[in-house]
């Protein structure tokens, strides 16, 4: 069981290689059917795995203090999830929207680096190892933010890339701090040994503590931090910004900021009040940036901003409610916002804009696009029974019942906003009448539509049966995320 | 406690210069000495001085070795973070380069069609 985990790294990897090998000779079909394959083969592996508790592997067959570990808990279980599904949906989904560049050889080949990349984040239990992990996936996600080689694509793509050199620096540089300290890069081992000795208010710990919030930050794109986030998410390849948003900065951000303040380092009440104002200002500024935006994915990318300080927020609450509600929100935030990133792709492909100003009446024109899309959008508006609802009631419940009513008040603020700047979106794109120039607008193909009818059903389902997730996906990993002995002992084997 | 703080000064001229500076080469140099100050530092926390190499042969003594050796975990970390830092920098060169066909100009300033 144990020796499945590493085929999550190797086999995009070997793949990726493959691609690149055999693609000089099939450049069609074979990049495209190939890492379809892939994807397939990954989340085959996890059904495997599913639900079989902790499973840790010992590469190489040295103990954990000394040697690397891969850790398939519950928490991470979650997240590959999240990751593979994703991305075998816009694998589907970039299988005909990716004929447009020429040259597609390469889209799959970094595509499969960075899904190897994220799952190596997800299932590593080594800080350098997660560091080593999340430049595969940073880097290959640069390149293929500026994939398109226009203008403002490589302008993107360049202010994402020195940002987030800068976050890798910050981060190495935290991991040098946390060894200087613990002696250790086994993230068990070190928080064993920041628990055993008490090490709360270390000086060198909390200059870590500072060093991993700017640099998680940074890749979670939370407020202070998310200058590269717009422009990057517009600017891509429209499978590639569901991937950023709906995966990269969940898997890089937040899920590296849970697993090192929860499992690692420990949470402490000043850590706690960082998340929870980065989490406020990320909630308004990203939603009143969306209301000024005429760009369509410009708008998603703020609203993902938003949605991300609601998890951040829910994450600096601590409260099990409050965990339980943000990881259900993260697992929301990865439909919906994938639906409406896929949903702004083929209105693009179909009509070749995506400015608000310039679109309307696609209900008629775009029947599927335009009922997916207002499925996504109410979603995240929180409006029942879609799913985005049941998460944004738990976290703004939790808010209240840990005493922060200022805090729930914003999160209800926050909601109405979105709804607002949603609905904006829905006016001028699916309803009204249909301008003089799109009078010959055409559904997009069947393999577009496909995933997003899947992530539709999802978001309607998610809501129905959100009793069902909860119990089963969310609290197994919650129980990870609040017992920090738990992890220590079940990765150590004491 | 010297080496430590002129460590950080370096790692204080990269911020600076990716920071401050409107050059995109410039901004490039100021990342990749960052990532230089950070590999510099993590030597550092193996460094030892007059230390011998972390190889314990028959004749050693397991006492002297402890106190002597020099601590081999940074300096493979630090190998792993240099390949990674020629990545991201190759990338950024490349980058650099396909900015300027574009836009005829390495100042950011005027590479800034993205607003808003």
């Amino acid at each position: 069981m144990n020796t499945l985990l590493p085929l999550f790294t190797a086999i995009p990897i070997c793949s990726a290689i493959l691609i690149l090998i055999i693609g000089k000779f099939d450049k069609k079909n074979f990049p495209r059917i190939w890492s379809l394959l892939t994807s397939l083969s990954l989340l085959f592996i996890l059904a495997v795995i599913w639900d079989k508790g902790t499973i840790i592997h010992e590469m190489g067959g040295w103990k954990p203090p000394f040697g690397v570990v891969l850790v398939k808990d519950n928490l991470s279980q979650m997240m590959l999830l999240i990751v593979n599904v994703v991305a075998f949906l816009t694998i589907i989904y970039s299988y005909v929207y990716i004929i447009k560049f020429e040259d597609y050889l390469r889209f799959f080949t970094l595509f499969l680096f960075m899904l190897a990349g994220m799952n190596g984040v997800v299932l590593t239990g080594d800080l350098f190892n997660l560091f080593v992990f999340l430049e595969i996936a940073s880097i290959a996600s640069y390149a293929l933010v500026g994939y398109g080689v226009d203008a403002e694509e490589l302008e993107a793509s360049f202010k994402y890339l020195i940002l987030g050199a800068l976050a890798s620096v910050f981060i190495l540089f935290g991991i040098g701090m946390i060894y200087s300290i613990a002696g250790s890069v086994n993230m068990a081992d070190v928080a064993k040994f920041i628990v055993e000795n008490n090490l709360g208010g270390n000086n060198a710990l909390l200059m870590a503590t500072g060093l991993f919030i700017v640099g998680f930050g940074l890749k979670a794109g939370l407020v202070p931090f998310h200058a590269w986030l717009p422009d990057a998410h517009s600017s891509a390849p429209a499978p590639i910004s569901v991937m950023l948003s709906g995966v990269l900065i969940k898997v890089l951000g937040i899920y590296s900021l849970i697993r090192i303040f929860y499992s690692v380092i420990g949470i402490t009440p000043v850590v706690s009040n960082i998340f929870i104002t980065m989490g406020v200002i990320s909630m308004l500024v990203g939603a009143f940036m969306g209301f000024g935006q005429d760009d369509m994915k410009r708008m998603f990318a703020f609203s993902s901003i938003s949605q991300m300080g609601y998890i951040a927020v829910g994450i600096g609450i601590g409260t099990p409610l409050a965990i339980v509600g943000a990881l259900f929100h993260l697992l929301n935030h990865a439909g919906f916002k994938s639906l409406l990133f896929f949903s702004s792709g083929a209105i693009q492909t179909s009509t070749g804009t995506r400015n608000l100003s310039e679109l309307g009446g696609l209900r008629k024109k775009m029947p599927v696009t335009s009922a997916t899309s207002v499925i996504g959008a109410l979603s995240i508006a929180g409006v029942p029974p879609f799913n985005g609802f049941w998460s944004k009631l738990i976290i703004i419940l939790a808010a209240f019942s840990a005493g922060y009513s200022w805090l729930g008040a914003i999160l209800v603020f926050t909601a109405f906003l979105t709804l607002a700047y949603y609905l904006r979106f829905q006016k001028n794109v699916i309803f009204g009448e249909p301008t003089v120039r799109l009078k010959n607008v055409k559904e997009a193909p069947f393999m577009m539509i496909m995933p997003m009818v899947v992530f539709a059903v999802f978001c309607l389902l998610g809501g129905v049966f959100n009793g069902w997730i909860i119990s089963n996906i969310i609290i197994p990993a919650q129980g990870i995320i609040t017992n920090q002995l738990g992890y220590i002992s079940s990765v150590l084997g004491i | 406690m010297t080496l430590y703080f002129l460590n950080f000064v370096l790692l204080i001229i990269g911020l600076y210069a990716l920071v401050v500076k409107r050059h995109i080469v410039k901004k490039i140099l100021g990342v990749a000495i960052m990532e230089y100050a950070v590999n510099l530092f993590l030597i550092l926390l193996g460094f030892r001085k007059s230390g011998i190499a972390p190889i314990l042969t028959e004749d050693m003594d397991l006492q002297t070795f402890i106190h002597t050796a020099v601590d081999p975990l940074p300096q493979a970390l630090v190998l792993t973070s240099i390949v990674i830092g020629l990545g991201t920098l190759a990338l950024m060169v490349a980058m650099a380069i396909r900015l300027y066909e574009r836009y005829g100009t390495f100042d950011m300033d005027e590479i800034n069609r993205l607003r808003g």
